[in-house]
């Protein structure tokens, strides 16, 4: 996957949790938890929707990594690199 | 023949506007069958029926707004001959209650029809009998379930769409069948209907010269208040009328964090659990022990609830909040509640959520974790008689034993209706949920 497809493919994932939300104007430097005002259980259900779209299990001690869409989309480039 | 009416889906509800109808004449349709999608002051939300019957008449049209108890359809019970079009409803039927099931004589059929019956959900008084003196066979119940079956793919696929999503289409003229869903289960999102907006030949009434149109801020502005109305209604209702009292207890979370961790390191990411689960099952368990937490004050007098359904309450975006129902909590293990919230808190967002889940919660639990709060002061939602609070799992200096260390440690409160319990009874209630969070792997 590219990094363009990765991102697309977060954008699609958070459109599921925070259907109102203009994702346009996300700050993709942001914690998406101020963002989007998602709580622990949409990100679960973010986390899991990675996860069914991608096949990358992202593990609990990762979570501060993909807390803004630039960091969910390097970490996810590194997995997909990775594997 | 039976009225079907614009149900109360809250004490703060007094009207609903029906947004879509999901069954038409001649549908034949069971207890639990959505048959309506209604807009409340918080939600859309698919409304169930609570008997079995035939759809004779709609008599609402899509787009009215109703008050409570005003009768949408016209439904006759299964077995039921059509009933003459001049039956009119007596004036002394209750309004606010779902009208009697007209008794039905048990059709004749075979054991093994009935236990087929059981088996595919299938009503016998709606088939037709074809063994000696019209008894009902196994292979009757057969090709009555497979009718059903080809009867539900027939039917018009389910337009799914967040309430924003449909009030933007409606404000902006776009057909949501025309929108192709990126949401859960292919929901329509404000996205989509934006997306849809900006292509020409969808956008049937947009402007031809704006490439992206405002959303129309009166409207949003509306419904904002029209929320606000709501809860003020059901909030100013619970502060007048519910004398309420207070408890709190830290409760020791060592014990259910490590079992969570161990427990989490075997599940594969979808069956993963989160801290809330826990603090709902034990809430649930504890309801079992302390009974007058569980139920309504109606009519001077509390009505204790066998099943408990907890609400859950989830902060919406948009502003304001709603607390549906996790039915039969107590009942479920941790996976099915974690399924259970997952599932709760993604309706609430996307649209979806059903009539029963708006209406059964027999007491509240509030999370407010997430938002860094310690401890929450809740206020009953009526007419319920109690309201859990948990804030969020915070590291503090913990002593016992002549030893002081750190712990992660939860706030719990109750706030409980002092007409329906006294302070002993809702102290052993908090005192059972600490009991339970010590032997987590019990729960």
């Amino acid at each position: 996957m590219s990094e363009k497809e990765l991102k697309e493919t977060i954008l699609a994932v958070l459109a599921t949790i925070a259907p109102e939300a203009d994702l346009s104007e996300i700050d993709p430097d942001e914690l998406l938890q101020d963002e989007l005002d998602v709580d622990s259980i949409d990100f679960s259900n973010f986390v899991l929707g990675l996860y069914k779209k991608t096949g990358i299990e992202i593990p609990e001690r990762d979570y501060p990594k993909i807390l803004s869409l630039n960091g969910c989309v390097a970490y996810l480039l590194g997995k997909a690199v990775a594997s | 023949m039976s009225e079907f009416l614009m149900p109360s889906l809250g004490a703060d509800m007094d009207a609903g506007t029906l947004l879509e109808w999901r069954i038409k004449p001649g549908d034949s349709v069971k207890r639990g069958d959505i048959v309506a999608l209604v807009d409340t002051d918080k939600a859309a939300i698919e409304i169930e029926v609570f008997e079995a019957g035939k759809i004779e008449k709609l008599l609402i049209p899509e787009g009215e707004k109703v008050p409570v108890g005003t009768p949408l359809a016209l439904i006759s019970p299964p077995g039921e001959k059509q009933a003459p079009a001049e039956l009119k409803p007596t004036k002394e039927e209750p309004i606010l209650e779902v009208a009697p099931k007209a008794v039905v004589e048990r059709p004749r059929a075979t054991p093994a029809a009935r236990k087929h019956e059981l088996e595919l959900g299938l009503e016998l008084s709606d088939i037709q009998g074809t063994g000696k003196h019209g008894v009902i066979t196994k292979e009757d119940v057969e090709h009555a379930a497979a009718s059903v079956s080809v009867a539900v793919k027939e039917k018009e696929p389910q337009i799914k769409a967040s309430p924003l999503a449909r009030r933007l289409a409606k404000e902006l003229g776009i057909e949501l069948a025309a929108v192709q869903g990126s949401g859960p289960d292919g929901a329509i999102t404000r996205a989509d209907i934006e997306r849809a907006a900006a292509v020409p030949e969808k956008a049937v009434k947009a402007p031809p010269t704006a490439k992206k149109p405002a959303i129309p801020k009166t409207a949003t502005a509306d419904k904002q208040a029209a929320m606000r109305r709501a809860i003020a209604a059901a909030m100013a209702k619970s502060k007048r009328e519910i004398p309420h009292y207070y408890l709190s207890t830290h409760i020791d979370m060592s014990k259910a964090l490590a079992f969570l961790e161990e427990e989490n390191l075997q599940r594969p990411l979808p069956d993963r659990l989160l801290p809330a689960v826990l603090l709902l099952k034990a809430s649930a368990l504890a309801i079992r022990k302390v009974p007058e937490m569980n139920g309504f004050w109606l009519d001077d007098g509390f009505k204790p609830s066998d099943d408990i359904h907890l609400g859950v309450g989830i902060s919406l975006r948009g502003g304001g909040l709603i607390a549906p129902a996790i039915h039969n909590a107590d009942k479920k293990d941790l996976g099915s509640l974690m399924t259970d919230l997952r599932d709760l808190v993604a309706r609430s967002r996307s649209g979806g959520l059903r009539s029963s889940e708006m209406t059964d919660a027999t007491i509240t639990v509030t999370n407010m974790g997430d938002q860094g709060i310690e401890t929450v002061y809740g206020v009953i939602y009526p007419p319920q008689v109690a309201l859990l609070g948990f804030g969020k799992i915070t590291e503090r200096p913990w002593a016992e034993a002549g030893m002081v260390g750190a712990r992660p440690v939860v706030h719990l409160t109750l706030a409980a209706d002092h007409r329906a319990s006294d302070g002993h009874r809702g102290g052993l209630f908090l005192a059972a949920i600490e009991r339970l969070l010590q032997k987590p792997e019990e729960l």
